[in-house]
């Protein structure tokens, strides 16, 4: 299945849910796009909801980074949210699980969120 | 294979389809799958620099204990023990580098050589566990 995602806001945080594959060529580029944007609208807290993703390859892996050193950079906080067991194994494979700050319920990862 | 963007997941799915013939299980297809995806994909990115007239050669070679596949391209090549380990506290949030690993962690033998042209010749192996 190729790439999909849509965003919705609980309350200031940004939910960015996402299905599909997120490889070169596939979702990679719509994925950093739509990080762009809404930092550009003024969207600093962002919670990427991976559970409909079922394959992510290391340019995926590497537009995860990229869009969560943008958002520090601008002062928020980019976190993910219910991996399955393939991308939990590659996170933990490349050591990402340490970088990232990762939940598997909604409403505990909203509420981790700086106020 | 043409150096197309299309030919990642074109391999890729290739590598499933030749793991299940060969009889690996579904996790060892994905992970076949993914080291071919990778290699193919380095191949695309680093050895032929996405110039379309340029090959990628890949091959799968069914052995009675292992399945070994040859990604070949006509880049310039390059040694393993050059690549960076995306771990590493400087590496672990750069963007790219971490193909290699992945290969790595889902095949049981990774190698590269220089191809009789000068091109990298990533050669990858999966041992039946029977």
């Amino acid at each position: 299945m190729s790439f999909r995602a849509t965003s919705r806001e609980v309350g200031d945080v940004t939910v960015i849910d996402m299905d599909g594959r997120i490889t070169l060529g596939e979702g990679s580029a719509l994925l950093r796009d739509l990080v762009r944007e809404k930092l550009g609208t003024g969207h600093r807290k962002i919670l990427m909801n991976l559970g409909g993703i079922n394959y992510i390859d290391s340019t995926g892996l590497g537009e995860l980074v990229s869009g969560y050193r943008l958002v520090k950079s601008e002062g928020g906080e980019l976190k993910l949210l219910n991996l399955n067991k393939k991308v939990t194994d590659l996170l933990q494979i490349t050591k990402l699980y340490t970088v990232f700050d990762i939940h598997n319920h909604e409403a505990e990862a909203v509420a981790s969120f700086q106020p | 294979m043409e150096t197309l963007i299309e030919s990642i997941a074109l391999a890729e799915e290739m590598g499933v389809r030749v793991a299940a013939a060969a009889g690996f299980g579904e996790d060892d297809q994905y992970k076949i799958g993914l080291a071919v995806h990778e290699g193919v994909m380095n191949a695309f990115q680093y050895g032929n620099k996405q110039r379309r007239e340029r090959k990628i050669h890949v091959t799968f070679e069914l052995h009675e204990d292992k399945l070994v596949i040859h990604v070949i391209d006509q880049g310039t090549g390059f040694r393993l023990e050059d690549v960076p380990d995306p771990r590493e506290d400087e590496n672990v949030l750069e963007d790219n580098g971490r193909g290699v690993l992945l290969m790595k962690a889902f095949m049981d033998e990774v190698d590269v050589h220089s191809s009789e042209a000068g091109g990298a010749k990533l050669v990858m192996a999966k041992l039946h566990k029977r």
